[in-house]
């Protein structure tokens, strides 16, 4: 116990690169296009914003338990992470690249605010080419695995993308939401959505409550070898399955069962007492173990 | 123009759609047979609702009719912005959209999405984006966010950014500049049966298509990185 907490290593303030170097075998990392051989964005350096040389994102193979792994890791610190042209065009490279050599999986490490409006229509257009991608990837059979829990959540098309992936691995710090609380504040008021207001908007989009309601697969401690040992263990007991209409039927079924149930509540403690939990407030408080103990035996 | 106007252009030879809660349904008669149509309408933030209405007649559709091309008629100012929305995960339900147009896709349902308004972010990606091809009418607006906006989170003078919109694809809104970059196939001047059996009778046959506008776009000069960029990293040696 003391020997994991003294080697914990918080995935929530690492840089991309330093997740990369803690999830892959030691050694395995190996770059594609790395800074000396790319340019920072133009579309950047005509606003006179400062560019970074991989434009926020490392890509790169490895291996995973020994197994050849594709990665895809965005850098919060850079831009909120946020897609612009060259940044979507890695990630849709790895992952078409993914579909035709076939790793035993992309770890797609997402931590970005989504569109990166100085270059708006080049990050919206990456943004879906990103999502048909991963569709792509998975029909051929390649499981595409998002691990959030960076400073920057999964928002906006981000969210969405997330959401397309074979499964989420979230920490309690992770955030996965599609409009920013900001965003939701300045057009629909602070009634609405207090963004200032820490602890709501974790109960509203934090790891926790995207877990208790099955919309993650797995929580995990903001730890890389968490994230590490999450991932290895999803995949151990995963083989991505043929896109068919009886899996969108049911899934289908259980958001509108969902929205028919929860779709008038406001706070992440209004479901989680409709989802049966005796004491909703002490969630907040909640260690993760605690929390999946509590997870089991609920509905959705 | 109203909605019942552009259909009555685009399918003279007869439709049957019907609108509830902004979400449009329906089935309508074309010289390359029967298409199904569905979509949003006035400037509709899609919420849960509407994301699943437009899901689940896609899955019927599937089911019912193999291989029944699919029209999107797209006019939404984004997603809903609401907090019992997010609590629920919108994301989720926007992305379930997105797939079930993806697997009409692998089934064989060629598709096309007409931007007859409005076509803004999360709304536009969840289902006209993901069409094989998309269109837009002259007047459509297309966008991530208007340019005022825009200068307020971006903190760039918002003269600077008309100056530079001027000729710059990358983020100047309107419809053009998403022909530019490759998204949108052809802007038409006004709804016509005739360009839409067109676009149809060329969706059916590039199907299955891949995704083809990092190309498109690169052709067109509005983005000259991406599909050079997705292809050094798609070729690049592997040095294990």
């Amino acid at each position: 116990m003391i020997a994991s907490l003294a080697a914990r290593h918080s995935w929530f303030e690492a840089t991309a690169r330093a997740r990369l170097g803690g999830l892959l075998d030691p050694g395995s990392f190996s770059e594609i296009l790395p800074p000396a051989e790319s340019n920072p964005s133009p579309h950047l350096a005509l606003l006179d914003l400062p560019g970074a040389f991989d434009d926020g994102v490392v890509v790169c193979y490895g291996q995973l338990e020994k197994k050849p792994i594709f990665a895809i890791a965005q850098e919060g610190q850079f831009m909120g992470g946020a897609v612009g042209e060259i940044h979507g065009a890695k990630i849709v490279g790895m992952l078409r690249r993914a579909a035709q050599e076939k790793p035993a999986a992309v770890l797609f490490l997402i931590d970005s605010g989504g569109v990166r409006l100085h270059e708006a229509n080049a990050g919206l257009i990456a943004i879906s080419e990103i999502m048909r991608a991963v569709l792509d990837a998975r029909a051929a059979g390649v499981p595409v695995i998002a691990l959030v829990g960076g400073s920057c959540g999964a928002f906006g098309g981000m969210g969405i993308v997330a959401k397309l992936c074979s499964a989420i691995i979230i920490s309690e710090e992770g955030r996965l939401a599609l409009s920013g609380p900001e965003v939701i504040e300045t057009v629909a008021g602070v009634e609405e959505f207090d963004s200032k207001d820490r602890a709501l908007v974790w109960r509203v989009t934090g790891g926790k409550h995207r877990y208790l309601m099955g919309d993650c697969a797995m929580l995990v401690d903001d730890d890389i070898a968490a994230f590490r040992r999450g991932a290895t263990e999803f995949l151990a007991g995963w083989s991505e399955p043929t896109p068919d209409v009886a899996t969108l039927r049911a899934r289908q079924r259980v958001l509108q069962n969902r929205l028919a149930a929860y779709g008038a509540l406001r706070d992440g403690l209004d479901v989680w007492a409709a989802l049966g939990i005796a004491q909703p407030e002490s969630v907040p408080l909640l260690d993760r173990d605690s929390l999946v103990a509590l997870k089991e035996g609920l509905p959705t | 123009m109203s909605l019942n106007d552009i259909l009555d252009s685009l399918f003279p030879a007869g439709h049957t759609v019907a609108v509830a809660n902004q979400v449009i349904t329906g089935e309508a008669t074309t010289a390359q047979g029967t298409v199904a149509v569905l979509g949003t309408s006035a400037a509709a933030a899609i919420d849960h609702a509407m994301a699943l209405a437009l899901s689940g007649f896609i899955l019927d559709t599937i089911e019912r009719h193999p291989g029944r091309p699919l029209l999107f008629l797209v006019d939404t100012s984004g997603q809903a912005l609401s907090r019992s929305q997010e609590l629920l995960c919108l994301n989720g339900s926007l992305a379930h959209l997105a797939q079930c147009v993806d697997l009409a896709r692998r089934q064989g349902h060629a598709s096309l999405s007409l931007v007859t308004a409005n076509a803004v972010s999360g709304g536009f990606l969840s289902f006209g984006l993901m069409a094989d091809r998309a269109y837009a009418l002259a007047d459509a607006q297309v966008r991530v966010m208007d340019l005022r906006a825009m200068s307020r989170v971006t903190k760039i003078a918002h003269e600077r950014l008309v100056e530079l919109a001027a000729d710059s694809p990358i983020f100047a809104p309107g419809a053009e500049s998403y022909v530019r970059m490759g998204a949108i196939e052809a802007i038409w001047p006004a709804p016509s049966a005739s360009l839409l059996e067109n676009a149809l009778a060329a969706a059916r046959q590039a199907a299955p298509a891949s995704d083809q506008r990092q190309s498109s776009g690169l052709e067109r000069g509005g983005r000259q990185l991406a599909a050079n960029i997705t292809k050094t990293v798609q070729n690049a040696a592997c040095g294990a």
